[in-house]
């Protein structure tokens, strides 16, 4: 393994540069007496050595520095990191590094202090968090995440601390000068699960969607809990013990309701300025990016100025503002914001992973007591697996999609500890809890078991259970082929039965939102846009298509929506069709679980007798290849590192041209009849001699609609200050875009002709009173003559006719 | 319009539903308020173009043929049995009804109904086999456009071979039950 790395004359400068910096401080003092003692005759120097000058913005470029180029020492092995978590590596490294500082100077210089932790590294990973959230999944299951993050972090708190005192009580950890009190306050920050662990963890484990989300959002939103039980039992501790009263009690639950929902305000509050803030940016593109960062930075900051939940605050900052801020703000600042908010949170991950190693090198911190760290690590495990099937069991009598056991296994050994119970636990003061060091030295066990440990062995054991649970037999092609038929048979199951429910509540906020927040928060031109693609889709209900382009920008699955640039690989990809299939079986390969490949193995094993197992071969591993994948399997909903799009969204483009270009021909042979070939390639020819036209959705992209070139939606009003430059594509003219300009034109056009499409003119194409005709009416008339739907097959006969009388204007 | 739906749903009518589909009450009113949200033309039954609407189904392989098993014979419309008789098909089987009266008829989310429930979907002329070429459109929908059509069809015979017990080239539905059992 070592041998594969080759790093030797970057990791030489690296320890050279760190003995040097140890070096540093002392160098320090010594140049500047000779300055003192000689400045009076020395007169002018030309170059003089001003280390104390530049010293700490220094030293910081330094370790941001050494953290990425660890980053890239340790990619250059895949095997390592396929296995072992990036989390952990950087903590090994962090105590390699700490001990080479120790070593160098005698002393530990350099930790991770609260200050620089909240302030600095913590913020941009949330805001990566919110920012990237999933609205409607993470809504969706709002009720089960809130359970898990509140109940279930009192509980292991409460568990872990009384279960300590009792131990405590009986004698097993010997002489401790601790109270009740301090056992509880280690019990509520040791409780919470770290949003930067599970995140760093669960990137490398590919869970369904439903679990990341729910073990994501306990993470973000126990903050609240965490900040109160934390600041409650710190306040008992100044107290005394037995200066505490009821009232106090009481006054501790009502600040959780204070903390969490004043947090979770002042977030939407600051989402709301900066969503406003953005809809003037039009002429001030550079500096669009920076309002992001600055006000859900500031939102972080009043938070906690307040002393309410900042956590909760940025986070909120981002789901809000995610809608808004991506309609206002150009393209290439959407980009931009991205790319910043990934770099930022990577690095800061990356940082906080390494100080944590760094910090533990430390020998003034270190007090060992085997009984307390054994126990403790024992409690968290069992306590949290008691609360997470207790949790499950009752949620599952609510929800229509139920928490398997192989979910459950997942969230209790997800549930991982970070530097945020870390940076609570160094903010103790140590003249109130007296074992601090104790409790510092146990807190960092427990967090580099559960992330090296934990992290480590997640990944095995999920393939485990799944390898458990599927078939161990040898499996044949029908097996293979008809299981994976039935999950996309039960996906679309679950997609019909629209298993995130509450689409009343949903409705309504949609409805709400159109209506007065869109008017103020988004700019004009887009809302225009929508409201122009509003009317033109009025018939189907946009509502579903707007939630439906949100989504695919959510899922990113559906990226070649957004636009033509860099990130968005899809277009390209589709219009020239890929001939390597070596890349595609490869990732595929890698893709597939292990079980999968596994089995695919024994049963070339098994057959390697004649020829025809040769051919078996090929048979299984071409299914295996080819075959789509179900949407529970691929969903990478959150990736930290990750922000191109990748062969999904390819599955995705596939799927959905064929599946539009079957349903428009269904619908056109219904019909027009007899020729439905020659009137839809009438349609392509006058379709290309059109002007291409922006289209409409926010951000000036409507989706599949802007991929065709000669298309137009009657957007010619439309004062589009930006124009996007809608990309040039192929002739390639798919079925779906075909699908979406006849109704598109449909509906704009709108006449009242009947189903065979009359020459009846164009009545104003774009006036709104052309789209108020009842959808209705016509809807009818085809419903008896044929399963068609109803209006969009009449499209192509009535512009057709009428396209010469009316062009549309560029 | 989520109010709207659980006066529309009349009780009798509901009891019917449960005792049809095993469904619980609870799951009834929700899937009823589902039922009304897509129904888009508020006529109490849906037609194909309201499940299309399902952006999921768009990027779905099989969704239109999931579409299309909705719909009795002929029909273009499905009211709330209809809909709730196909999606029982996939209620998860629990424990107390395993135990219940084995001479009563099957339960609707059976296992062997779930497995007809697939083999319709491949088995588009209805005549109760699955042909090579049923089999060759399902392959075909089922997988991505770097196969080529040889490739597919030797993929399709292959599966025919493993399947097939009595030689007729194609998979009945015994037989593809046979296949999947685990």
């Amino acid at each position: 393994m070592l041998g594969r790395w080759a790093p030797g004359p970057g990791w030489g400068v690296l320890l050279a540069l760190l003995l040097a910096l140890g070096e540093l401080p002392r160098a320090r003092g010594v140049e500047e007496e000779p300055g003192d003692a000689h400045g009076g005759t020395q007169g002018f120097q030309v170059v003089t050595f001003k280390w104390h000058h530049v010293q700490d913005p220094y030293i910081i470029a330094l370790w941001i520095l050494v953290a990425s180029l660890a980053k890239i020492g340790f990619h250059l092995s895949h095997k390592v990191t396929s296995v072992v978590p990036e989390s952990a590596l950087l903590i090994v490294l962090g105590l390699l590094l700490g001990g080479i500082v120790l070593a160098a100077d005698h002393i530990a210089s350099f930790s991770l202090t609260p200050t620089v932790f909240f302030f600095y590294l913590l913020p941009p990973i949330v805001l990566d968090a919110g920012y990237f959230m999933p609205n409607r999944l993470f809504f969706g299951n709002l009720g089960t995440i809130l359970l898990y993050a509140v109940i279930g972090t009192v509980w292991n708190a409460a568990t872990t601390g009384l279960s300590l005192y009792g131990v405590f009580l009986s004698g097993l950890m010997g002489d401790l000068n601790i109270g009740l009190l301090d056992f509880l306050l280690f019990g509520s920050l040791i409780a919470a699960v770290d949003p930067v662990a599970v995140l760093a963890v669960f990137e490398e484990v590919h869970v369904n969607e439903v679990l990341f989300i729910i073990v994501f959002g306990e993470s973000l939103l126990n903050d609240a809990v965490t900040v109160v039980l934390y600041n409650v039992f710190e306040s008992f501790v100044t107290l005394g013990g037995d200066k505490v009263t009821g009232v106090d009690c009481v006054k501790g639950i009502v600040s959780f309701f204070v903390v969490s929902l004043g947090g979770t305000l002042v977030g939407i509050v600051f989402a709301f300025l900066l969503s406003l803030v953005t809809r003037f940016t039009k002429h001030v593109r550079i500096i669009e990016p920076g309002f992001v960062f600055v006000l859900s930075y500031l939102s972080y900051l009043t938070s906690e100025m307040l002393s309410l939940s900042a956590i909760l605050a940025i986070t909120f900052c981002g789901i809000c503002c995610q809608k808004y801020v991506k309609a206002n703000i150009s393209e290439q600042s959407a980009t931009t914001v991205r790319y910043t908010m990934k770099m930022l949170a990577s690095g800061a991950e990356t940082i906080i992973f390494m100080f944590l190693g760094i910090s533990a090198v430390d020998p003034l911190i270190w007090k060992w007591n085997t009984a307390f760290v054994l126990l403790t690590l024992l409690f968290i495990s069992v306590y949290r697996a008691i609360g997470v099937i207790l949790q499950t069991w009752i949620l599952n009598r609510y929800r229509m999609v139920q928490l398997e056991i192989i979910d459950q296994v997942v969230m209790c050994y997800g549930g991982l500890r970070g530097a945020v119970a870390y940076a609570l636990v160094v903010l103790l003061d140590e003249n109130k809890v007296k074992e601090k060091n104790l409790f510092v030295s146990t807190t960092i066990i427990v967090i580099f078991f559960t992330v090296i440990f934990q992290g480590l062995t997640i990944k095995p054991l999920v393939q485990w259970l799944k390898v458990k649970r599927s078939e161990q037999r040898d499996p044949k092609l029908n097996e293979k082929l008809h299981g994976r038929a039935f999950d996309h048979i039960l996906s679309a199951i679950e997609d019909i039965s629209g298993q995130i429910g509450h689409n009343y509540l949903r409705d309504k906020w949609s409805n709400f939102d159109r209506k007065f927040l869109s008017k103020i928060l988004m700019r004009r031109s887009a809302q225009k846009s929508r409201d122009r693609i509003l009317n033109v889709f009025h018939e189907l209900n946009l509502k579903d298509a707007i939630s439906y382009v949100a989504e695919g920008e959510r899922r990113g699955s559906l990226a070649f929506i957004r636009s033509p640039s860099t990130d968005n690989m899809v277009n390209v990809d589709f219009s020239t069709p890929r001939p390597s299939t070596v890349e595609a079986s490869v990732s595929y390969l890698l893709r597939e679980n292990v079980s999968a490949v596994r089995l695919d193995m024994q049963s070339l094993e098994q057959r390697r007798q004649s020829i025809r197992d040769a051919e078996d071969m090929i048979t299984h591993h071409t299914l295996q290849q080819y075959l789509y994948k179900p949407r529970q399997e691929y969903k990478h909903l959150y990736s930290r590192h990750g922000l191109t799009a990748d062969e999904d969204e390819k599955q995705d483009t596939e799927i959905f041209h064929r599946t539009m270009r079957k349903r428009l021909e269904s619908f056109k042979s219904a019909k027009l009849g007899i020729n439905p070939h020659k009137k839809a390639a009438k349609l392509l020819k006058r379709d290309r001699a059109q002007k291409r036209r922006n289209s409409s959705i926010p951000n000036g992209k409507l989706p599949i609609v802007s991929s065709l070139q000669d298309f137009t939606i009657k957007e010619k009003d439309l004062e589009l200050s930006d124009t996007e430059e809608a990309p040039n594509y192929d002739d390639e003219m798919s079925g779906g875009i075909e699908f979406l300009a006849n109704i598109a034109q449909d509906t704009a056009t709108d006449s009242p002709s009947g189903d065979t499409g009359s020459d009846a003119p164009l009545t104003g194409r774009s006036s709104p009173p052309a789209v108020e005709k009842p959808p209705r009416a016509r809807a009818s008339s085809p419903a008896p003559s044929s399963p068609a739907p109803p209006s969009p097959v009449q499209a192509p006969p009535t512009p057709r006719s009428s396209a010469p009388a009316a062009p549309p204007e560029p | 319009m989520g109010s709207r739906a659980s006066t529309l749903l009349r009780d009798e009518e509901l009891e019917e539903i449960k005792k049809e589909t095993g469904f619980s009450h609870s799951q009834i009113t929700r899937l009823y308020s589902r039922f009304t949200s897509l129904d888009k033309g508020e006529n109490g039954t849906l037609s194909r173009e309201d499940f299309q609407r399902i952006p999921e189904l768009a990027i779905n392989p099989l969704g239109d043929r999931i579409i299309n098993a909705f719909f009795p014979e002929g029909e273009d419309q499905v009211n709330f049995r209809g809909f709730m008789r196909t999606l029982a098909h996939f209620r998860p089987i629990e424990d107390n009804e395993k135990s219940k009266d084995v001479n009563g008829p099957e339960p609707l989310n059976s296992r062997s109904n779930k497995l007809h429930f697939a083999f319709r979907l491949y088995d588009l002329d209805k005549d109760d086999k699955i042909s090579r070429d049923e089999l060759l459109q399902v392959l075909r929908m089922m997988v991505g456009v770097n196969i080529s059509d040889e490739q597919l069809g030797s993929i399709a015979d292959r599966t025919i071979q493993e399947a097939d017990q009595d030689g007729d080239s194609a998979i009945s539905f015994t037989e593809f039950v046979k296949m999947d059992n685990h």
